[in-house]
């Protein structure tokens, strides 16, 4: 079964490859490789995986999610801008790929002795573009 | 595994009309979808890409290139169109939004791999909202 909570955070970045001139940045980011930086609401939703509790008939207690999405996510990402805020955002392209990459490297922790597991993380960054992480390939 | 999705529209009119059955039973089969003079949708179409980051770029593929491939093999062709009169290559089928995912699939995967910078990454899915709550798809595993 799955459990899933959904969060918004809104910030800046920009997405440049210092190794790549203006023009190839601008071929593989298009208006993202804007220097000034663009932003986006973007909405993450954290999916867990696993049975509901026998005594609490619950996958996992959505309040402690929801406290973990704001410690590890929203405290850090909301009204920043990425590439000056938030580490690794400072040497690592905050793509929305790498968005997800970060945020489910974040809360993995917490969950490797949890019954309840990570399953996925998705980012939007628009209502109609999102990127879904499941964890690095075995 | 990382994917990417990305959502399109378009618009398009149909009727669903088998030629192997008889009028009644079309009518039981498809009930107001069978109606003689047609309807349409906004239909909104999902396609999901799988494969690896790019490390130069950070990119799992060029989403314009995805955005220039969905323009030209799904909405140019089935945007404001009669599904039933203006495809000829779903002439032989009922344009069901089943058989519909079936033909998308098949223009994209016929122009896939020009339509990325190598290496290409893998369709994962497809899935069109016929409305809000009747969805199609097709995924690769």
């Amino acid at each position: 079964m799955f459990a899933t909570r959904r969060v918004e955070f809104s910030a800046s970045r920009v997405c440049r490859n210092p190794e790549l001139s203006e023009e190839g940045n601008r071929a593989v980011y298009g208006a993202a490789a804007n220097p000034h930086g663009h932003g986006h609401n973007f909405v993450v939703e954290v999916t867990l995986r696993g049975e509901p509790d026998p005594i609490t008939g619950m996958v996992f207690d959505l309040k402690q999610l929801k406290e973990l999405l704001q410690k590890e996510v929203v405290a850090e990402f909301d009204h920043r801008f990425l590439n000056y805020e938030t580490p690794p955002f400072d040497c690592v392209i905050p793509t929305t790929e790498n968005l997800a990459i970060e945020i489910w490297r974040r809360l993995s922790p917490y969950f490797m002795n949890s019954v309840a597991k990570l399953h996925g993380v998705r980012v939007y960054e628009t209502e109609d573009l999102y990127v879904d992480y499941f964890g690095p390939d075995e | 595994m990382i994917q990417l999705t990305k959502r399109y529209r378009f618009c398009a009119s149909h009727r669903l009309h088998s030629k192997f059955l008889s009028d009644v039973q079309n009518k039981e089969t498809y009930g107001k979808c069978n109606n003689p003079h047609g309807h349409g949708h906004d239909y909104v179409i999902e396609i999901t890409l799988s494969g690896r980051i790019d490390p130069a770029t950070g990119r799992l593929a060029r989403v314009e290139c995805l955005d220039q491939l969905v323009e030209r093999e799904v909405v140019a062709r089935f945007d404001h169109r009669n599904l039933n009169e203006e495809i000829p290559e779903m002439a032989g089928v009922v344009p069901t939004t089943e058989n519909l995912v079936l033909e998308i699939a098949r223009r994209l995967r016929d122009s896939w791999h020009t339509a990325f910078q190598e290496p290409s990454p893998a369709l994962q899915a497809i899935r069109i909202y016929e409305t809000p709550r009747n969805i199609f798809g097709v995924i690769y595993l």
